[in-house]
Order: C-alpha cells, then structure tokens, then sequence
C-alpha cells in the first residue's frame, strides 16, 4: 500500500478528530483535559508537516554552512514555546478539577450542572 | 442532551471539519516541498544578523521575542492559577494544625523501591542539573534554550523525590525563593526588552554586543532572555509540583482526621 504523498496533513486532521472524539465522549474530566492534549498535540504534526523539507537538515548551523537546504525553523519555533506552556496550561486545569471534585464530589462532566460563585 | 444526540452532533461537525480541513490541505504545497521565503530568509540571515547558530532559538528569543514574551506570561498565569487554586484552605476552627505537616515518604511504598533505583536517582541528580544550566545556556548555538533547559532543571528535585530523599526534596520545592525565581525569570525578560528602549531603540530590540558566532557569550540579548526564561520555567515547574504535593498532604490529613 503507498500513501498518499500529503499524508502527513492527514495525520494532523486524524489526531485532532481524534483528540475530539475523546472531548464528546469523556466521562471523567482528567480524560476530558488529556484528550485536549492530544487536540493540540495535532497541531504540532501539522506545523512540523508544513516547514518539512525533503533532503533538509536541520536549522541549526553549528559546523554547517549556511546556504545548506534546511528545514524551516520559524514554525519550529512556533511550536517549542507551545509545548512548555501546554503542560503549564494542563497542570492548570487539572488544578480545575481538582476543585471540582471537591466541591461537587464528582469528575464526570455531565454530572457538572452548576455554577455557584 | 443524550450521549447519543450529542455523538450525533459529533459526527456531523467531524465530517464538517474534514471536509474543509481536506479541500485546505490538498491545495497546500506538497509534504516536503518547503517553499519559504520566511523560513529560508531567516535560515540566511540569523547566522549573520544575530551571530546565533541555532536559528530556530534566534526566532523564538529575538524575530518572534515579543510574541515569545506574551506566551512567557501564559506560563507565568497558569502557575499562579495553580497556586490560587490549590492554597491551602484556612484552617476551621477545631482542626488540627497539621496541615503542611504531613511526610511525602508515607505517601509510597517504602517496600517497592530498590536500593538501585535509589542509588542511580541520586547519582545522576548533579548530572541532571548540569545538563539543565547547559541546555539553558547553549540555546543559541545548538538545540535547547531556556524552555527546553527549565523543564530539565525542574526534573533534577524529582529525581530526589525518586530516591525518597523526601527531607532534600521538600526543603527544595517548598523554598520561598522558587517563588522569587520565577517572577525574577519574567521580569528579566521584559526587562531587558525595556532596557533596549532606554537605547532608544524599539522595545527587545538587540542591543547587547553580539560577540563572536559560536561562542557562549555570543547572540546578544537570545542568550540573556534564553537563560531568563530557563529560570522561570524551572521555577514555575518547581512551583507546580510544590503546590500538588501541598494539596495531596493537606488531603490526606484531612482524611486522616
């Protein structure tokens, strides 16, 4: 079987559906905060995907000369930054359900009816 | 809304997204075929512009720094929504004080843990640290940088957790200038984008002397906010374990009452 030559796009699509399947169908709101991982993970493949050169190395150009074909390192640097602050934002939520454990002594979403200040 | 409807509703917006996401993605450029010009610009330039090898670094600290700065205080509110959240609630009245009491080592099973994995935790915890500060300090010549050399710096005090060194550990994460780090890492980074306005030049611009291309001291203000943003990840990882395992003692002597 060969794949199609774009197929790494379809990666990408394929883990963000994914990632949102998992969101619709939680039952547990720590499941619910790691499918949105996988959700943002797919935009990594994505970037990656689209500054991909084939023959390319990599852009850092310690003992290579410039003017040698590279990858492109903006969207590279678009998605480093991402990954620290991710599990930050994670650690985040998580904080999120915690509390609302304790408060509604519940982790399922659909259990999650009310707002109280 | 029944689980049913709502896979329904699913299914009809994931067939939605692929469609579209489809018709987008077979008119981009083939996988592979990187057309630039902004990649390729920047792959010329920064070698010469920001005497920085590694460019993906002189766009993350220098091309993109402004934007790099915003996403600095993304981390820097998410740790302190983690505080917020996981404060120890005040004490009511006829508790015990025992709050930050607890010991971390009754939380495992002293039983499990073998006399290798404690030995080879402790001995690569200098190594770890090591690696950290080097990676934080090197992003600008090789892969790595202040995001990549915090997480590593972060993970040294865990490793003691590993090897139960609990007391070492917890006089670590609980240390009052973890706190003082991570708004110092912040504040470094705007500051230095301020200190290029004093110059009269626009805000992060790079004003430091670039130095020779390869040296560590070279780059300009890269290396500087880099090793800025290695403090504060390091610290507001450190943070957020700290605020956990407060949580997890303070539940359990709760429940223990």
């Amino acid at each position: 079987m060969t794949l199609p030559a774009d197929y790494p796009y379809f990666i990408a699509a394929w883990i963000l559906l994914c990632g949102l399947y998992g969101i619709v169908r939680s039952r547990h709101l720590v499941h619910m905060v790691i499918s949105l991982t996988v959700v943002q993970s797919s935009t990594y493949v994505l970037l990656l995907a689209i500054g991909f050169r084939q023959g390319g190395y990599a852009p850092v150009f310690a003992g290579l000369h410039t003017g040698v074909k590279v990858v492109d390192p903006i969207v590279q640097a678009l998605m480093l930054t991402d990954v620290v602050v991710e599990t930050t934002v994670v650690a985040l939520l998580l904080a999120m359900v915690v509390k609302a454990h304790e408060k509604s002594g519940t982790t399922s979403p659909d259990d999650l009816r009310f707002l109280r200040g | 809304m029944k689980r049913r409807h709502r896979l329904l509703l699913f299914a009809f917006g994931a067939v939605g997204i692929a469609f579209v996401y489809c018709a987008g993605a077979l008119n981009m450029p083939a996988w592979g075929q990187y057309r630039g010009p902004y990649g390729d610009a920047i792959a010329r330039l920064a070698v010469y512009q920001r005497h920085a090898t590694d460019t993906v670094n002189a766009v993350t600290y220098d091309y993109r720094g402004f934007d790099t700065l915003g996403e600095e205080f993304i981390l820097f509110s998410a740790v302190t929504g983690v505080m917020l959240l996981l404060r120890p609630e005040k004490q009511r009245a006829g508790e015990k004080k025992n709050q930050e009491g607890g010991n971390p080592a009754s939380f495992r099973d002293r039983a499990a843990l073998s006399e290798t994995v404690q030995v080879f935790t402790t001995a690569i915890f200098g190594f770890s640290l090591m690696f950290g500060i080097y990676m934080a300090t090197h992003g600008q010549l090789t892969p790595g940088g202040g995001f990549q050399g915090g997480v590593l710096l972060a993970a040294a005090p865990m490793l003691l957790y590993i090897a139960e060194n609990t007391e070492a550990f917890q006089r670590i994460v609980s240390h009052p200038l973890v706190e003082f780090f991570e708004g110092a890492g912040a504040a470094g980074y705007a500051l230095i984008g301020i200190a290029a306005l004093t110059m009269g030049a626009a805000f992060l611009t790079n004003v430091i002397p670039l130095g020779m291309t390869g040296d560590v001291f070279s780059s300009g203000t890269i290396a500087a906010i880099s090793a800025c943003v290695g403090v504060e990840v390091a610290a507001g990882f450190t943070l957020i374990v700290y605020g956990y395992l407060r949580e997890i003692l303070s539940r359990a002597a709760r429940e223990g009452q």
